[in-house]
């Protein structure tokens, strides 16, 4: 009686995906399957240079030696990875000529996130000329940058113009054996970002993939490196709240993070890939692995992320605090709904002395998915007086979903000290009542709801990203308390 | 305002409404008691339109409209307030935000324009007054961390925002201190007027010496068994339900 929107809601928001890709042939792209031939025609195609290729040839040989891990709570049918194409030519997107060709149920949501007419177009592929405009607010961009010394460009172009950089800390964070995805990804990554900043200086811009227009559509295999030189800082945003449809449903992205002295990197991601139908049929599968180094004293690394898309998300955006008084954050929404499943938390590897952790991670289940925090706290016997608090929350929207919290604490050192907190809610029908008895609506009264629960996080989000993860949420969950 | 007609609801299989008749005028002050489980809280929440409650028979109308065939956020934006019994805590957030997007919602619904934020901080301002709330608490997240007397003077603060038509207040006198009963009484009073009706549903005959109500009703067993005027609430704090109660098993029997 009260909830009549529901139908309507539940009909639009479930709706299945209508614009099935259609994938032509595309003439620079490379068959399907795995083996070292592909990695000389990935490391060809891109010119890189030898070492690059030997680096590639011998995480791929690492990665034969390995099997598939299956430790976290997911389920899912293993990729083949033979029958992956490994090699596409960027812009192997499918263009549109209006945004009329669009899916409508996407369009509805990119203009509920308030994301202009241009933007919508650029994020869903669709032929445009005013484009320009944004390719000239990006070269401007790169200019302020470039006086300042900060390196900011893709991975390709970061291979040929400053080698001795990735030659210097490309997988110094994540070695390439570290774990079957990583070195997955170490043998055949096509593109990603790089980002340098220099000593001393600050950079003054959230640096975002947004700007980097040129290199849209990085694929499934992407690689990020970011460095602090000492005393800098840098905020970076990945990802964007737009809906992003895409055709390859492995996405096994490494992202590596390094602060040197008194350096700071704030790293921001909303992740909104494609979840699949109501029973995940078809979604993304995101196997990344991110890992910040402290690696001197007084950095801080600081990892926020808001996750509601793709049908599993498996994560663990970690820190580890080498340098003294480090300090390493992790703040975390992750947004599970119908089908969905996500294992997701951080690590927080103590190494050096009087260095702290905080640990905020808010899972929200809906529909019948499965949400799973999982996380470690290392204190290694060198860390004198490490710190770490730790915050695990969930919050159910059904009695049909699942929450799970799986904590690991390993010390090592007498003098550290460790807290860990947990709680699991259930959505309150009466919380929502409440609401509605002020004249709220059922979708306004979920959004402040949930808002609130995830406001610690949320918080810790550049402004303009917090307000549209905001709406983010809203929109993961409508019509989805029962 | 509001006429109440043979109402029937149940919730599960248990019938609690069984053919209530009531009806209130603009600018009256109508009081409900009852013993236990009689359904007056039952009322309160069919009215406000809870979900859990199932009709099974009769017609409200609320100013003329039919009440059952709005959803709860269509009545509260009609001008209908349920002041609740027990308010619920709505951790992260702020009372004031809470606030402005309600009154938003209810202002649009009744063709007002939208206050300006500097409006709507004076409205704040103005009604926290009412009800001696603390500027603080306005700020704080919905309910979380109020004492049950401030929850209770919260209540009557967005009602006071809300400005609505008929207020139910749903035992807001229950772990009240006299004082905190006091403010509550008189941020109440201060709302009465010729426009806006009240149904005080409560226990006890002292919130009532407070806010003096024009009727007093006694329900019992989902059906109200007995109306009068104040002095009926007097009687009823005297002598306990047991006479009522007895004199309804004999006009059964």
């Amino acid at each position: 009686m009260a909830y009549e929107g529901d139908e309507l809601l539940e009909s639009v928001t479930n709706k299945e995906y209508e614009f099935g890709f259609t994938t032509n042939i595309e003439t620079d792209k490379a068959p399907n399957g795995l083996n070292e031939d592909i990695i000389r025609l990935i490391s060809a195609k891109k010119e890189e240079p030898e070492w690059l290729l030997q680096w590639r040839l011998e995480a791929f040989h690492a990665w034969q030696k390995m099997t598939e891990p299956e430790w976290a709570h997911v389920k899912y049918t293993k990729p083949d990875f033979q029958a992956i194409s490994y090699y596409a030519a960027p812009k192997n997107r499918q263009k549109y000529n209006s945004l009329d060709e669009i899916d409508p149920e996407l369009r509805r949501t990119m203009e509920k996130l308030g994301i202009s007419m241009e933007e919508q177009k650029r994020l869903s592929g669709v032929a445009v000329d005013f484009v320009m405009d944004s390719v000239s607010v990006a070269t401007s961009f790169k200019e302020k940058l470039a006086e300042l010394g900060i390196i900011f460009c893709s991975m390709s172009e970061a291979v040929k113009e400053h080698p001795e950089l990735i030659k210097k800390y490309l997988g110094t964070v994540i070695p390439r054996s570290d774990n079957f995805y990583a070195a997955l990804n170490s043998a055949v990554f096509t593109d990603g970002s790089f980002c340098y900043i220099p000593k001393g200086v600050r950079c003054p811009m959230e640096l975002s993939t947004y700007f980097r227009i040129n290199e849209s559509g990085t694929g499934q295999f992407e690689r990020t490196l970011v460095v602090a030189d000492e005393g800098s800082y840098v905020s970076y945003l990945e990802g964007c709240t737009a809906p992003q449809r895409d055709e390859n449903q492995l996405h096994a992205a490494v992202v590596e993070l390094i602060a040197h002295k008194d350096a700071e990197i704030k790293y921001s991601t909303v992740q909104n890939w494609y979840p699949g139908d109501k029973d995940g049929k078809g979604g993304v599968f995101n196997f990344v692995t991110k890992r910040g180094l402290c690696e001197g004293n007084n950095s801080k690394i600081s990892w926020t992320q808001v996750e509601t898309g793709s049908a599993i998300t498996w994560k663990y955006p970690s820190c580890v605090l080498k340098g003294d008084n480090s300090v390493g954050e992790f703040y975390s929404v992750a947004v599970t709904n119908n089908a969905q499943q996500a294992d997701t938390g951080t690590k927080m590897i103590h190494i050096g002395k009087n260095t702290s952790s905080t640990i905020i991670s808010k899972g929200i289940s809906a529909g019948s998915s499965n949400n799973s925090y999982r996380g470690l706290v290392q204190i290694n016997k060198s860390a004198d007086n490490a710190r770490n608090f730790s915050q695990c929350d969930s919050l159910l929207m059904t009695d049909h979903c699942g929450a799970h919290t799986f904590p690991y604490i390993e010390v090592k050192n007498k003098s550290a000290k460790v807290e860990h907190e947990a709680t699991t809610s259930k959505i309150g029908e009466d919380q929502i009542f409440y609401c509605l008895q002020r004249g709220l609506s059922e979708e306004k009264a979920i959004s402040l709801i949930v808002n609130g629960y995830a406001k610690e996080v949320l918080n810790k989000l550049p402004m303009e990203f917090a307000i549209e993860a905001q709406k983010l949420l809203a929109i993961s969950l409508e019509g989805s308390v029962g | 305002m509001l006429e109440i007609k043979n109402l029937h609801a149940r919730v599960e299989e248990k019938e609690i409404l069984r053919g209530l008749n009531f009806e209130v005028k603009p600018g009256e002050v109508h009081a409900i008691m009852g013993p236990n489980g009689s359904g007056k809280s039952t009322l309160a929440s069919v009215l406000a339109g809870k979900e859990e409650y199932e009709i099974t028979g009769g017609e409200v109308s609320f100013k003329g409209k039919d009440l059952l065939a709005m959803s709860a956020e269509e009545r509260a934006r009609e001008g209908l307030f349920l002041a609740f019994q027990y308010p619920v805590e709505i951790p992260g957030v702020s009372n004031i935000n809470f606030l402005k997007a309600a009154l938003s919602e209810v202002r649009e619904h009744r063709g007002l324009p939208q206050l300006t934020a500097k409006e709507f901080l004076a409205l704040v301002n103005e009604k926290s007054k009412l009800v001696e709330l603390d500027g603080q608490l306005t700020n704080r997240s919905v309910n979380e961390g109020f004492s049950g007397g401030e929850k209770k003077r919260n209540e009557v603060f967005q009602m006071a925002m809300l400005d609505p038509t008929l207020a139910i207040l749903d035992e807001t006198d229950s772990g009240l201190d006299i004082d905190a009963l006091r403010i509550v009484a008189n941020g109440v009073n201060a709302m009465r007027s010729p426009e806006r009706s009240f149904v005080v549903i409560t226990h006890y005959q002292r919130l009532l010496d407070f806010i003096v109500p024009d009727y007093v009703h006694v329900l019992y067993k989902g059906r109200i068994v007995k109306s009068g005027t104040k002095e009926l609430a007097l009687e009823l704090e005297e002598r306990g339900y047991d006479w009522i109660k007895e004199e309804v098993e004999a006009a059964n029997a």
